[in-house]
């Protein structure tokens, strides 16, 4: 089987004609990651064991002549931010280089219920924190369609082994774009769901009012199946939505006649011109699809940033204080009081990233800053939430880039954290008002660079978003 | 200039960081950079405004709890299994009160 080219229904197809074993499959899937791996330091590490027991149970549950589950036998990788029982779980960082996690997060429970082949963990900033995947402990991860170039981050890897073919779908994570920009610069989709769609039980906290869990695939069909195994009420994450959770992959009908969609106009003045092509291009092609296009304002849009980086970082700041030394692994052998223990710990431990933003979380938290960063952030954030929820009174869903620029080169923005934050424009505003948005392919740049658009919808209206991207994915692949 | 050195210092007595003098003078040059884009937020009126803490849905307040039964915990010796130093079935941190 060409393992590079396969897709959830193909692997069905073949389990159920009885070509391949789920074993089988598995056990190839895993030899072609561990070959070409090299190529990206896309993984961390694979999980053999755990893979091969999976698709051992889905072989089972064939020969009894049950259905293998909506993901049966579907090599799958995940970001290693999300934990997974007895496999070590990094995050990216040299504090947790040997934690293994004593529970699975509740995504990872799902998926190997829908009989999903877990194949190992993938490389991503350190806890999330960054935009170009340079910030792993564990070094970078090359971009599978440019190898001198970032995959984009934080869920770099996650991204990089869907577009190298080393799994067919991946698990991520996003709280200011960390699964949309990885997908828009590998070429690739990606999903970040409704705020509450995914429990995140299991997700190493960064920002808990915005974090989420979704899902990386080469097709918005298969990201659609995944979307759905995972999204649902969990009790152990009270942030859980209890709405109910359609059948996305049904309501792929190609049909988005009449449809409005609307183009933020401020926007377009931080893209550079080649995305911007693209883009325009796209949204032509939605109108030929009989979209009706209109432009709409998001007026809030200037300030997304600085709110943005005040309220992560401020939770980041929170979050982190766990990894003091005493439960997760790691301590720093220097210093002989308790004090010296935390501090020491943490100053060896994190990297240069994740102390900029605990440093500047706590700045912003800090007696005689809170109200004037921290609590004015937030009423920021209404305003642009409330910004969405007008749009939503006059369009279906929006269309906007994902990333002002394609992948750029490894090391050209390391010593810039500005300017890497300031990239984050176009994701971080739909995060912030926790609406649902993706990444989908739209073509490339003169030099092969992959560029993805960005569809967004309101709270709860996945089917809408996936109906709009198939349809888009559709006329990407005729032309 | 929007922080100094002086106050990164302090800032990291806070977040409970160690910092080398390199580090500190980094993040006092970031730091100022960054915090002097987010005064932009002054431009900003948000007088009535309501502080946003938390997505909201229009869902009723039970959606938010679970039932309150106890379910089986991790058990100390899988709570234990990552600590650096545990001992006697806790976690072991130097000496916090002098004698």
């Amino acid at each position: 089987m060409d393992i590079p080219s396969l897709t959830i229904d193909r692997v069905r197809k073949a389990l159920l004609s009885r070509e391949i074993s789920a074993s089988e499959l598995a056990a190839a899937a895993l030899r072609f990651a561990e070959a070409e791996n090299p190529k990206t330091n896309a993984y961390l590490r694979l999980c053999p064991e755990r893979a091969m027991a999976a698709a051992q149970r889905v072989d089972e549950r064939i020969a009894r002549g049950e259905d293998p589950g909506p993901l049966g036998g579907v090599p799958i990788a995940v970001k290693d931010v999300i934990v997974t029982k007895g496999v070590t779980t990094t995050c990216g960082s040299r504090l947790l280089a040997e934690y293994i996690p004593p529970y699975d997060a509740t995504a990872i429970i799902r998926i190997e219920e829908a009989g999903g082949v877990i194949l190992g963990k993938t490389n991503c900033d350190e806890f999330a924190m960054g935009s170009s995947n340079e910030n792993s402990a564990f070094g970078p991860v090359r971009n599978p369609v440019a190898p001198d170039r970032v995959p984009g981050g934080s869920s770099g890897g996650s991204a990089a082994v869907v577009a190298q073919g080393t799994a067919v779908v991946s698990l991520g994570s996003d709280t200011g774009g960390s699964i949309r920009q990885p997908a828009s610069f590998c070429g690739v989709v990606g999903v970040t769901p409704t705020y509450g769609r995914v429990s995140r039980y299991g997700l190493t906290a960064f920002a808990s009012s915005l974090d989420h869990i979704g899902p990386f695939a080469r097709s918005v069909k298969d990201a659609a199946v995944v979307l759905r195994v995972i999204s649902g009420r969990d009790v152990r994450d009270s942030t859980s939505a209890e709405a109910p959770v359609p059948d996305y992959s049904a309501n792929l009908t190609r049909d988005v006649k009449g449809l409005k969609l609307g183009m933020p106009v401020e926007y377009l003045k931080h893209l550079t011109s080649e995305t911007g092509d693209l883009i325009a291009r796209g949204v032509g092609q939605l109108k030929s699809l009989g979209c009706e296009v209109r432009e709409i304002s998001l007026p809030a849009t200037d300030y997304a940033i600085a709110c943005y980086y005040i309220i992560a970082t401020a939770e980041a700041s929170s979050n982190l204080a766990r990894y003091d030394g005493v439960r997760y692994t790691f301590r720093s052998p220097a210093g002989d009081t308790l004090s010296d223990m935390y501090r020491n710990t943490r100053g060896e431990g994190f990297g240069a990233e994740c102390k900029r933003r605990i440093m500047l979380g706590t700045y912003v938290l800090s007696a005689g800053y809170y109200d004037a960063y921290y609590l004015k952030a937030q009423k920021v954030r209404t305003l642009i939430a409330r910004d969405f929820a007008k749009a939503f009174q006059e369009v279906d869903a929006i269309v906007a880039p994902v990333s002002p620029f394609p992948a750029f080169k490894l090391g050209e923005k390391v010593d810039d954290p500005l300017a890497m934050y300031l990239s984050d424009i176009f994701t971080i505003t739909g995060s912030l008002a926790g609406i649902p948005c993706m990444s989908v392919p739209c073509g490339n740049t003169a030099e092969g660079l992959p560029v993805g658009m960005q569809i967004l919808t309101k709270h709860f209206d996945e089917t809408t978003m996936f109906r709009i991207a198939d349809a888009f994915e559709n006329v990407q692949r005729k032309e | 200039m929007k922080i100094t050195e002086k106050e990164v210092r302090y800032v990291a007595g806070l977040a409970n960081l160690t910092l080398t003098d390199a580090e500190t003078a980094r993040l006092q040059t970031d730091l100022d950079g960054i915090l002097e884009h987010m005064d932009r937020l002054n431009e900003v009126d948000t007088a009535g405004v309501e502080p946003m803490s938390q997505v909201l849905f229009e869902a009723g307040e039970t959606a938010t709890l679970r039932a309150d039964v106890p379910v089986p915990p991790l058990g100390n010796e899988a709570a234990l299994a990552n600590a650096p130093q545990p001992g006697a079935g806790y976690f072991k941190v130097p000496k916090v009160i002098e004698r």
